[in-house]
């Protein structure tokens, strides 16, 4: 299961950075999900991924724990990155008033 | 264990809201924001006594032990940070009433800035990664708002940089703490310590510090991370320049410091070298980059950078002296570089443009506001007797001390064009005559609104250079406890 895991962070890493690179307003906060999607993943995973198994301290049966503390900070950090994701949509639409088109090159009127 | 940690989150998050439901009364959300704010600076200053007198403070939220609930723990640094942020949250707030347009102000700019107090707080008292992370991000999210409130194009531009830089870092620092998590199983920093004493060094050890190095780096803009700072600074109202330079990349810099002093200690060998190489880098491109620009505000940002060297410097030393000067320089800088800001900021805000060719005979139109940038500019070139000269001897002393004289000569030359870069202003906005037909541009505002917070600052900082020794007391306590890292860990009870 964590191999797969792997892959999947993997490929959510690589498609992220490729749509960052892109030129277009859209595609570049595409990326910028797909990477955060990533890192959460990648934050869920750290403490083994187990089937069945309580999260809780008081049971002492022979059966491992699984951990809990990842997926609450996961769940902080989708909680976040939710926040962040409407708030830059909002930010690429005023941008695109603003500069007319979502082409980024288009975005170095303050650079000068 | 204290209770009362919890108040620096508290006052400004209660302020915010009610700023918030002050709604259209402009006059009620100016004085609940006042109020709010000097209260803050007033528990500031208790904290910083309190730290300073008894030791480091420790404050488990919700009486969960560490290392499984959160703590909130202040040692000297933080407790001096949190002073002195909380003092320039109270000083930029009368250059707010001076120069911000009344629209943003009616829209909730008195919320969004108690907000970021409240990240930035939070952030310094953080005792564990993970929320040292959620407090970037409460402050991250009220910037991009400060930012962005009003939606000029030029904001709206600057702020898609900002924002999306530093999404890429909070993704960095997210990776970076699920690793440290899936190598440690704690995010506590006082059990990192003693985990990490313990234990080998696991393989990961350098990709963690490098990780961390990267997302710090770039909340701090360091070198070859800064690019965002310069693309952004210049964008939005004054007012808002004014507090992010003097306090949002030195969140980034207590970070690093916080985080390569505890955690990552000669682990691996290079760190500090590396440090050092970056805080060359970084102070000489920085300074460099600011002789090549003609906006004000654009060369104070990436002056800004340049700083930002010379506090990696002393970190990169990694000695009792180094660190003290390292601290000593921060608290400098956020008071020259936020008096810079205001007097710039408010040149722009009353001629209505910050190109350097538009500017001219401010001298003798403002000579009071000259004379404050004249003072203030000296002292971040480091000029006896004002602050600037005695962090950046500090810093010096320390570097020759420790047989790093090549960074001891960057950073001499760095004071020179640093010096040079301010020249450039004073002359292109304060000395040469006023361009074209001379015409005095009416202004947009009271002046009085600017020069009363410039002229705390700058007093402030030429009291720091005369009290240096008093400064340096207390800035080598602070170095003293970020070295020895049993203080800390001695002060979190860990069972």
């Amino acid at each position: 299961m964590e191999n797969v895991i792997a892959v999947v962070i993997g490929v959510l890493f690589a498609s992220g950075v490729y749509m960052i690179l892109r030129r277009s307003i859209v595609k570049l906060l595409l990326g910028l999900m797909m990477l955060s999607h990533g890192a959460n993943l990648l934050l869920f995973s750290m403490s083994g991924l187990r089937r069945g198994a309580p999260p809780l301290l008081g049971d002492r049966t022979a059966r491992p724990m699984a951990d809990p503390l990842p997926e609450a900070l996961i769940l902080t950090a989708i909680v976040i990155g939710f926040g962040i994701t409407a708030f830059t949509l909002v930010l690429a639409f005023r941008v695109d008033q603003a500069v007319n088109g979502d082409n980024l090159d288009d975005m170095g009127s303050t650079d000068r | 264990m204290t209770h009362h940690l919890i108040l620096p989150l508290l006052i400004p998050l209660f302020t915010g809201i009610l700023c918030l439901l002050a709604g259209d009364r402009r006059w009620l959300a100016r004085s609940i924001a006042l109020l709010g704010s000097t209260v803050g600076l007033g528990y500031a200053g208790f904290l910083l006594w309190t730290v300073w007198s008894r030791g480091l403070q420790v404050t488990a939220l919700g009486s969960w032990p560490p290392p499984y609930g959160i703590v909130l723990v202040a040692d000297l640094f933080s407790a001096l940070m949190l002073a002195i942020s909380a003092l320039m949250g109270w000083v930029v707030l009368w250059f707010t009433f001076a120069t911000l347009d009344p629209i943003r102000e009616r829209v909730g700019f008195h919320a969004l800035y108690q907000f970021l107090m409240v990240g930035v707080n939070g952030a310094f008292l953080a005792g564990d990664v993970f929320n040292l992370y959620v407090w970037f991000e409460v402050m991250l999210i009220a910037s991009f708002g400060l930012m962005t409130l009003g939606g000029e194009r030029g904001q709206l531009e600057g702020g898609l940089k900002y924002v999306v830089i530093n999404l890429v870092s909070s993704t960095i620092l997210i990776i970076a703490i699920g690793l440290l998590y899936g190598t440690f199983g704690t995010l506590n920093l006082a059990d990192l310590v003693r985990l990490m004493s313990e234990t080998q060094p696991p393989a990961l050890l350098s990709a963690l510090a490098m990780l961390f190095l990267t997302t710090f780096g770039i909340k701090a803009a360091v070198f070859p991370l800064f690019f965002w700072l310069p693309a952004s600074y210049h964008t939005p109202p004054v007012a808002v320049t004014a507090l992010f330079g003097g306090l949002l990349t030195k969140v980034g810099v207590y970070a690093l410091y916080r985080v390569f002093t505890l955690l990552f200690v000669n682990q691996p060998v290079y760190i500090h070298d590396m440090l050092l190489l970056v805080a060359a880098l970084t102070m000489s491109v920085g300074v460099l980059g600011a002789i090549a620009q003609n906006n004000v505000r654009r060369i104070l940002s990436f002056h800004i950078i340049s700083q930002i060297g010379y506090m990696i410097m002393g970190l990169g030393l990694f000695t009792v002296a180094g660190l003290a000067g390292g601290v000593f320089y921060v608290v400098h800088h956020i008071i020259v570089k936020t008096a810079l800001l205001i007097i710039g900021g408010g040149v722009e805000h009353l001629n209505g443009t910050g190109q350097l060719h538009e500017l001219g005979g401010q001298l003798r139109q403002r000579p009071v506001l000259a004379m404050l940038f004249l003072l203030a500019a000296l002292s971040l070139a480091g000029v006896p007797p004002l602050s600037g000269f005695f962090s950046k001897l500090s810093l010096l002393t320390a570097a020759v001390a420790e047989r790093q004289y090549a960074i001891a000569i960057i950073s001499l030359l760095v004071s020179l064009l640093t010096l040079y870069s301010m020249t450039k202003i004073w002359n292109e906005v304060f000395w040469k005559a006023a361009p074209g037909s001379g015409a005095v541009p009416m202004p947009v505002g009271s002046e009085w609104g600017i020069v009363l917070p410039a002229t705390i600052l700058v007093t402030l900082s030429v009291l720091l250079g005369l009290a240096a020794g008093y400064g340096l007391d207390l800035s080598t306590t602070a170095a003293t406890q970020l070295l020895d890292a049993n203080t800390y860990l001695t002060a979190v009870p860990l069972p």
